[in-house]
This record gives structure tokens, C-alpha cells and sequence, in this order.
């Protein structure tokens, strides 16, 4: 594990005129992530999304430009050593560990886990409400409670960049929220810089700083959240979430800070 | 660049299992081709009309075989699929996978109990005829046995096939009132004609590379078949270019009828699972179900009729006598470690292919698969091509240059064993390991789990169970085989099955009977197991 990834704190993610291709769909991404904010990606099914996040994690290899994490190159380092944790909408947990195995393979891959690892691990999962569940096998939670084992994870592993891929996607609204006030609230301890994929308006709302809005496979606008949702956003995006220009819906969604 | 997810050692894995298979097959070939040109004029004379006479018997009951199997199945399976409740049934679906395990030797003797001259039924016949039962011999034996193997796997496959008719379709035919025999044009018909080449060119397949049935009821020249040929060649005659010239007439044969089925599409492989019948909406008249349950119930006397009398002839025999035998022990001993052995050569074989496929398939992501990545895939079910026999004949002609053939008798024992129930080994093992893969791929990536350790904590827990499928399924096969060690076999060296075969050919047919149900349980319990297992495992996930 290289030094950047013990410290939490957020670092800048930059990518550097990638270029990527999957079979016909061709991308194009040019854009930077502020180092210690979160960022909503929003975007048409199909605009690259998750392509871009999978860059980010190294489960893809461009074709060309650079993937730059902090300032350094990652683009030959395959993903189990990027300082950076990915979330995914569902397959997170290996279904025969217990919840607390899950966790420590955050900390080491083999399960070589020293007494202070174990502190920790009991500790991420009071953090995300799971205290006393550590035994438990994925079957026997909720799926609202598989995703906080995925975070408590990435709270384990404490890197500097958190990939969210349409992680509470599939919980229902107010699951959800509480979902992202947990996000939210990870995120204002350890401020580790978040790209968080999502399809809904109100998640973007309620969690994310920035903007960037994907279209046709490269970035079609960025911007603060606050500038977007109140109408301020370019026509695309409007077009997108389905609100006419200086509409505020913006008044129906409670707005968390954070 | 750095591949996204750690490959490189499964690619190898698939490369060392393919280059095992490769050499032994190549090695095969090798010995076949060096014999051809040593004595060239010799391997040219044996295209005598004797060898044409072989080739077409060969072809000729295989057609017969096919007709009578496939046939009778259609109708059977559409019985079947009419009688979700039928009682028994699943206990006759059951019944119908046990020829897929039990050895041809102990089916072969089974027959013989039931139809031979000094079988249960002689007397039967002999009353009928009004003259002495000759016994069944010779092509009917052949037809019989074939039947026996290929009507339940037939019935097997196209009931498969009826249960993949969408419900609605079925709730469409009752509420337009349709007849059974609209029902059976319109919507099992195409069902089962579009089924009907892949299971009707399998059997086909299973029948011109039978070398059990014809060997122990084929009963003399005028039915022999090009396997039988090639044993007795070296075996008897000691003619290696005669074995040569029928060898390389069966390679091409079964390619033929290899290229002919993957062309229609079919899956040369078996399987061992049975169709869980699914919710029916329809009616049966009275006439028709009596029509349906007569015939279930004749396929199912003539597929229990053998089992009962290997079981009842096993009972007669002097059970603890044979016991005691010094030599049935060690031929148990020898074949218990043998069919080990190559079990779990199969399955290291299968899994290391797996994994390499996988994994190259990951890396290509798109575009057209590579040469190895096809290797590892479709080029494994390609074995099956080169029957056991055949490869058999092609190490027993190069080894005898060398040294004492008998003497490698246990290693071609178990690896050509092996790498012959790779294919089905294969089929438990691949879909689960790729589920998994699904699953755990980016997981694994991410959280640098790979290699051994991978392995272990990931691959492992949902492998278990498909492995020990593999593994007992690979078990049974290699536990009953007899065409390997009846070309290597020896006084030293002796299986069960081949002990059993020389017991026959000294009409101590009553040893041969208990051994034949010693040998027919023990097959039957590891494919049992394998399907216990099997099914588990679609229930974990």
C-alpha cells in the first residue's frame, strides 16, 4: 500500500484527456475533481458514468491520457493499489464471509488481522450502525445494511478517493437518505474526496457539492450543485432531470449541508 | 498498462492443462502415424473388404440404434411433460439417469440375465418360439443394449426441451380449447423437432464409439464395430496396421459426426439434472391418458428390466465367496485408486480451464477471442472426438518399441480417464466458477485478493460443491470404463471391469454378476452423490 493511502484526507482526481472505447461507444473525459469534495456524476444512461468511474478504480485502461490521483500517475497501477475505494450497487460482500471478514479484507487481503485491525473494524461498524452485527453472513442483512458493510469497509481502508457507483440505487427513498446522511457524515470526518455516480436529482441535492454532467460519452458541463438545481445548469441537464428553465422543484427537497 | 485484473496465472494453469491433453493425444497420434509409415503397404492392405464390412455394421447400428432410441423417446418425453403428476414420476426421471452412470459392462450383463440364453425370460421365449432361445447375440443385443443407455438420456433431453415452452403458451392452448393433437402440431412439435438433430446426433455419437456393448454381445466378426476391431487387432491378431487403418477410419468417422452435430447446434455433452416439471395448464382425456401412461410405463420396464436382473443375478452369486477372492480385492483396490486418481486429474484439468478461460475472456473484453481462449472453451469438448480406444491404440503401438506395455497400464488408465470425463467435469465447473467471477471480479481486484489466496478465501467456498460434483461424476466414468485397461490390461494389472470381462469369457457368469452389482452400486452412489451435491448447489444460490 503506498503512503497516500494511509492518510484519509482528499486529494485531487484528474483525468487528463482519456480516451477509452468499448466496443462501438467511444469516450472522451477531460475534467478534475476537487480534491475533498463530493461530486455528483449525472448523466443519460449510456453517457459513461460508471466507464469513468471504473478509470478512476482501474478496472479499465485508457487508450490514451493520463489518470492522475494527487498529482501522480496511476495509470500503471492496477486497482488493489490505487489510493482509492469503490462502492458498488451490489456484489460488495462475499457471501460465505462474515460481516466483520468482509471488513478486515479492507485492511489485508488474506485476513491477517492484528488486534489493532480488529479495534478498528469494531469501530467502523458502530460508525455505520451495524455494531453487534459482525458475525452475521451478507443472507442475514438487509440491503440497506450490505451497503453499510461496504462502507464500513471503505472506512477501513482509508483512502483518499471514494468511488460510489450507484451504491443505494436500489434501497427505497428513505432508506436512501439515510444512506446518504451516512455518506455525508463519513465524509465530514475524513474528507476523502467523493465521485458519486447517481440517477437522482434530490441524491445530487442532498449530498453533492459539485456537478459534472456527462452526456454522449464526454464531460458535458460542470458546475457547484447549487448553480445546477436552481435552473442555472446548461439545457442538457435540464432537458435531463426534467425541470424547465428557473424551475424550482428545488423547493419540494429538503437540502442537507454538509 | 497494467491488466486491470490479475490474469496471469490462470492463463498459465489453462496452458499447462492444455499442453497435458495435447500430449497425450499428439502422443496418441504420434504412435499411430509412425506405425502407419513403418509398415505402409501393411496399413494399406488392411482396407480389405473385411474392414468395409466393419465400417458399414459400425454405421448400421448406430442408425438403428438412433432410430429406436430417439423415436420411442419423442413420445415418451411428450407423455411425460402431459403428466406433470403422473405417479412416480419422479422416481422414473430418476431411474432414467442411472444408465448415464452405470458402467456398459454391468448394462451389458444385465441384458444377458434378462434376455440371454440362460436368462429370466429364455423360458418365456422358448414357449413362444416353441424351439431353444438362441439368446441375445449379435445386433439385437447390440440394438437392446444401445436402447437401454439411449432411450432414458432421449427422454431425458427432450423433455428438457418440452419444459422450456413458456407457461402462457400453455395457458393460451387451454383457454382456446386446443386438442392434444393441436397441442402436439403447434406447440410441442416445434419444441421438439428443433431439439430433435442435437439429441438424435448425440446418440448417433455414443453409439458408433460404443466399445462395451459391442465387445460383450456383439458375440463375433459378423458384429463388430471399428473399436472392437481395434482391440482385437492388437489384442488377439497382433496386426498393428490393421489397428492403424481402423483407427484412423474411426477418427474420421466420429470428426464427421462431430462437425455434423456442433453444425446442428447440439451439445455433445450430456447432463446429469433433472427437469423439475414446471406448472401445466392443460387436460388430458381419458383415451389419451391411458395412451400415455401405457407407454411410460413400457419405457420404464425396459429400462428397470436390466437394473432388476443385474441386481437379482447379483443376489445369486456367491457374494461372500467372491469377497474373499485375493484377486476381486486387489482389482478393487486397484481400481478404487485408479478411478481416484484420474477424478482428480479430471478436475484439475477442468478447473485449470476454466479459470483461463475466464480470465481471457476478461482481458479481451471485446473483439474476436483468441485461438486459446477457443482452446480452453469449445477445444476441450473435442476430446470426446478421439474415443478412449483410439487413444489407447496409439500409446500401446509407440510404447511397444519401447518396453513393457503393460507395465504403463495404470498411467494410461488414468489419464486418458481423465481428460474423457474432463468435458463433464467441466460442465459443473465452469458455470459456477464464472458466476462467481461475475460476482467477485472487481471485488477481488480492488481489495488485492488474487492467486492463491484468491483461491482459497474467494473461489473456494463456492467451488467446493460443483468440484466434488466433478469429481464423483469423473469418478464413476473412469470406474467403469473397460476400454482402456481391456487394451493394457494384464494378470498384473486388473480393474473391476476387467476382471469381470475375463470372468465372462470363462462363463463364470455368476462371479461376474455379483461383481457386476458390487461395481453398478458403487457407480450408482458416486453419481448419486454428485447429484445431491449438484442440486445443493442450485439451491445456495
Amino acid at each position: 500500500m503506498s503512503d497516500r493511502a494511509a492518510d484519509g484526507k482528499g486529494v485531487p482526481v484528474r483525468l487528463d484527456k482519456v480516451s477509452f472505447s468499448y466496443g462501438e461507444a467511444l469516450f472522451a473525459f477531460d475534467v478534475e475533481f476537487t480534491a475533498t469534495r463530493i461530486t455528483a456524476i449525472m448523466g443519460p444512461s449510456g453517457s459513461g458514468k460508471s466507464t469513468l468511474l471504473n478509470l478512476v478504480a482501474g478496472f479499465e485502461t485508457p487508450r490514451a491520457g493520463r489518470v492522475l490521483i494527487g498529482g501522480a500517475d496511476v495509470g500503471a497501477e492496477p486497482p488493489a493499489v490505487r489510493p482509492v475505494s469503490m462502492v458498488f450497487q451490489e456484489n460488495n460482500l462475499f457471501a460465505h464471509l462474515s460481516v466483520e471478514q468482509n471488513v478486515g479484507l479492507g485492511r489485508s487481503p488474506s485476513l491477517r488481522l492484528t488486534d489493532t485491525d480488529h479495534t478498528d473494524i469494531a469501530e467502523a461498524l458502530a460508525h455505520t450502525g451495524l455494531a453487534g452485527k459482525g458475525k452475521r453472513l451478507p443472507r442475514e442483512l438487509s440491503g440497506g445494511e450490505r451497503q453499510r458493510v461496504a462502507l464500513a469497509r471503505v472506512l477501513v481502508r482509508d483512502r483518499p478517493v471514494l468511488l460510489l457507483d450507484e451504491p443505494f440505487a436500489s434501497l427505497g427513498p428513505a432508506l436512501r437518505d439515510d444512506m446518504l446522511d451516512l455518506v455525508a457524515s463519513l465524509h465530514a470526518e475524513r474528507g476523502m474526496t467523493v465521485l458519486f455516480v447517481t440517477h437522482q436529482p434530490q441524491d445530487a441535492r442532498r449530498i453533492g457539492q459539485k456537478v459534472v454532467f456527462l452526456d454522449n460519452g464526454t464531460v458535458a458541463a460542470t458546475g457547484t450543485a447549487d448553480d445546477f438545481f436552481v435552473g442555472a445548469g446548461p439545457e442538457a441537464f435540464r432537458r435531463y432531470i426534467g425541470i424547465g428553465a428557473g424551475d424550482a422543484l428545488s423547493r419540494d427537497i429538503a437540502r442537507k449541508r454538509t | 498498462m497494467a491488466p486491470a485484473h490479475s490474469t496471469g496465472s490462470r492463463v498459465g494453469a489453462g496452458i499447462t492443462a492444455l499442453a497435458a491433453i495435447t500430449l497425450l493425444i499428439g502422443g496418441a497420434f504420434v504412435g499411430l502415424l509412425v506405425e502407419g509409415a513403418h509398415d505402409l503397404s501393411g496399413a494399406w492392405a488392411a482396407f480389405d473388404p473385411y474392414l468395409f464390412r466393419v465400417v458399414r455394421f459400425t454405421l448400421w447400428q448406430a442408425a438403428l440404434s438412433t432410430l429406436l432410441s430417439v423415436g420411442p423417446a419423442l413420445f415418451v418425453a411428450r407423455a411425460l411433460s402431459r403428466h406433470p403428476r403422473f405417479p412416480g414420476r419422479v422416481f422414473i426421471l430418476q431411474l432414467f439417469a442411472v444408465p448415464l452412470a452405470l458402467p456398459a459392462i454391468v448394462a451389458a450383463l444385465g441384458i444377458l440375465a434378462l434376455y440371454g440364453r440362460a436368462g429370466y425370460f429364455s423360458g418365456f421365449f422358448n414357449w413362444i418360439g416353441g424351439q431353444g432361445w438362441p439368446g441375445i447375440y449379435g445386433l439385437s443385443g447390440i440394438l437392446v443394449a444401445h436402447v437401454f443407455f439411449n432411450l432414458p438420456l432421449a427422454t431425458r433431453l427432450f423433455l428438457e426441451a418440452l419444459q422450456t415452452i413458456q407457461t402462457d403458451q400453455w395457458r393460451l392452448a387451454s383457454q382456446l380449447g386446443m386438442g392434444a393433437r393441436p397441442a402436439f402440431r403447434l406447440i410441442e412439435w416445434p419444441t421438439l423437432r428443433a431439439a430433435l438433430p442435437g439429441v438424435a446426433g448425440l446418440v448417433f455419437m455414443l453409439c458408433i464409439t460404443s466399445f462395451t456393448i459391442v465387445l460383450t454381445l456383439g458375440g463375433g466378426p459378423a458384429a463388430t464395430t471399428l473399436e472392437v476391431g481395434i482391440y482385437q487387432a492388437l489384442r488377439f491378431d497382433f496386426d498393428p496396421a490393421r489397428a492403424v487403418a481402423l483407427t484412423l477410419l474411426q477418427i474420421a468417422l466420429t470428426f464427421i459426426v462431430v462437425l455434423a452435430l456442433t453444425r446442428l447446434g447440439a451439445n455433445v455433452v450430456g447432463d446429469a439434472n433433472l427437469p423439475v416439471a414446471p406448472r401445466r395448464y392443460l387436460s388430458v382425456n381419458g383415451t389419451e391418458a391411458t395412451l400415455n401412461a401405457t407407454l411410460i410405463v413400457l419405457a420404464l420396464l425396459f429400462v428397470a428390466g436390466p437394473m432388476a436382473a443385474t441386481v437379482a443375478a447379483g443376489l445369486g452369486a456367491d457374494l461372500g465367496r467372491l469377497a474373499g477372492e485375493a484377486i476381486v480385492r486387489q482389482a478393487t483396490l486397484t481400481s478404487a485408486a485408479l478411478a481416484f486418481l484420474s477424478a482428480l486429474l479430471s478436475v484439475m484439468l477442468s478447473l485449470a480451464l476454466t479459470v483461463a478461460r475466464r480470465a481471457l475472456a476478461l482481458n479481451r473484453r471485446f473483439g474476436p477471442r483468441t485461438l486459446l481462449e477457443h482452446a480452453t472453451d469449445t477445444g476441450a469438448g473435442f476430446v470426446l472426438v478421439v474415443p478412449p480406444i483410439v487413444v489407447g491404440a496409439g500409446w500401446f503401438l509407440l510404447l511397444r518399441h519401447v518396453g513393457d506395455v503393460f507395465a504403463i497400464a495404470p498411467v494410461m488408465v488414468v489419464t486418458v480417464n481423465a481428460v474423457m470425463a474432463m468435458p463433464f467435469a467441466l460442465r459443473a465447473v465452469r458455470p459456477a466458477y464464472d458466476a462467481a467471477s461475475e460476482r467477485h471480479e472487481r471485488l477481488c481486484a480492488q481489495l488485492g485478493i488474487s492467486g492463491w489466496l484468491r483461491l482459497w478465501l474467494v473461489d473456494w467456498p463456492s467451488l467446493r460443491r460443483p468440484l466434488a460434483t466433478a469429481f464423483a461424476f469423473a469418478m464413476a466414468l473412469s470406474l467403469g470404463d473397460l476400454g482402456v485397461i481391456a487394451l493394457f490390461g494384464s494378470d498384473s494389472v486388473q480393474t473391476l471391469p476387467y476382471l469381470l470381462l475375463a470372468r465372462m469369457g470363462s462363463y463364470r457368469t455368476q462371479d461376474a454378476a455379483g461383481l457386476a452389482l458390487l461395481l453398478g452400486l458403487v457407480c450408482l452412489a458416486l453419481v448419486l452423490a454428485a447429484d445431491r451435491l449438484g442440486k445443493g448447489m442450485a439451491r445456495d444460490v
